[in-house]
């Protein structure tokens, strides 16, 4: 991507201003930090504007018609399709599982739709594009839907209704009425939730691409690529439990994972970081644990690690 | 009038709460505003996205908050 205004705003500030010298590692580190902040702010501001301006016409009550009922296989596709529009939010995870189960939707598709949704989120594919380029954001998007689709059928396939909370199945659950926004509405509720969305990730992205400043800057090259490099088989799995707790993080966290890149870590091995990031979130497994019982959570953060790992024994095997 | 708060306890149903005790204030009307926890309650609206805006038994909006002033347009 090209964004040569802000680049040379950056060296402006850095060199020109405050009179560091070019290829000096403290004006390099801090003119890499001006412009990849500049950048990423751009991009999320505009781009959390459309998504969110799209999503006004995804609201869960709609994708929960459009779900129920389907069969597996294209239920599993559409429903990993429909997470990436519709609006997710981990604190609404418990009467959005309630509300699709109820109304019909499988239990595969259902999962399909948890996992995608928070996996395949702005915030992270943003980061991604700015800084990894729209290749390896295409390539999160492909995968990220894969473990999705793949693991929902699976859910599915092991018939394991009986281990969702009982009083799920026995719940009454009506018909909102919810109008149709007007499309000045929509722009409001954009702009609302792009600034709150804003407040909420700036702190992480500021100190997370401080820290991959500093990390370009001083950390010698190729010093990650003996343990995190593609022949260590254990960094995979290993990046996969480090993400747990990193979770919605996505912000911080991508622009750490960039530059340990670029010191030798491997390509698979970031976006199966990356995705266990995202994807398997610990507020998110206690949040759901009010309507799954022990096992299925079990079987649903399990198949889900299992196939992040496989993605990126993949992805560190081809590229 | 009866406004009623959907939300399993998030920040962003706090705020809501205090923000339609606010609208309800600075119109100066008589409302009772309740704030719902339950999840068969929340349930039994329909709705999937918390918070969500109910007044007299109608959902008004859901997954969103709204400032006091436009709370106020609502009611």
């Amino acid at each position: 991507m090209e964004y040569a205004m802000l680049k040379s705003f950056a060296d402006y500030v850095v060199f020109t201003i405050l009179g560091l010298i070019p290829g000096s590692r403290s004006g390099e580190a801090l003119d890499f930090f001006i412009y990849d902040t500049l950048k990423i702010f751009l991009l999320l501001t505009i781009i959390i504007y459309i998504v969110a301006i799209i999503r006004t016409s995804f609201p869960p009550e709609k994708t929960k018609r459009l779900l129920s009922h389907k069969r597996e296989y294209v239920g599993n596709v559409l429903a990993a399709l429909l997470g990436i529009v519709t609006p997710f939010c981990s604190c609404s995870a418990v009467p959005l599982f309630i509300g699709f189960v109820e109304s019909g939707v499988p239990l595969g598709v259902t999962f399909s739709f948890l996992i995608s949704s928070p996996m395949v989120n702005e915030v992270a594919l943003i980061m991604l594009w700015g800084l990894f380029g729209w290749k390896i954001a295409l390539i999160y998007i492909g995968s990220g839907l894969l473990v999705a689709i793949f693991a929902g059928i699976i859910i599915g396939k092991l018939k394991m209704e009986k281990y969702v909370q009982d009083y799920a199945w026995e719940m009454q659950v009506g018909n909102a009425e919810i109008e149709e926004q007007t499309f000045r509405q929509k722009l409001d509720y954009a702009r609302e939730y792009t600034q709150e969305l804003l407040k909420k990730i700036w702190p992480y992205v500021v100190v997370g691409v401080g820290l991959g400043a500093f990390i370009h800057g001083y950390v010698p090259a190729e010093f990650l690529a003996q343990w995190a490099g593609p022949d260590n088989p254990f960094a995979v799995p290993v990046a996969v439990a480090l993400g747990v707790p990193l979770y919605s993080n996505a912000a911080g966290v991508i622009p750490i994972v960039h530059a340990l890149m670029e010191k030798g870590m491997a390509i698979g091995t970031v976006l199966a970081f990356m995705m266990a990031v995202t994807a398997l979130s610990l507020p998110e497994a206690i949040i759901l644990k009010n309507v799954l019982k022990n096992r299925l959570l079990a079987v649903f953060f399990g198949i889900v690690a299992a196939a992040i790992i496989c993605v990126g024994y993949l992805f560190n095997a081809i590229l | 009038m009866k406004i009623e708060i959907l939300g399993t306890g998030c920040a962003k149903c706090k705020t809501l709460y205090e923000n339609a005790r606010a609208a309800v204030q600075e119109k100066g009307i008589d409302a009772e505003i309740v704030k719902i926890e339950d999840i068969q309650a929340i349930m039994k609206y329909g709705v999937m996205s918390t918070p969500a805006l109910v007044v007299d038994g109608k959902v008004l909006f859901s997954g969103k908050t709204a400032s006091a002033g436009e709370i106020k347009g609502l009611l």
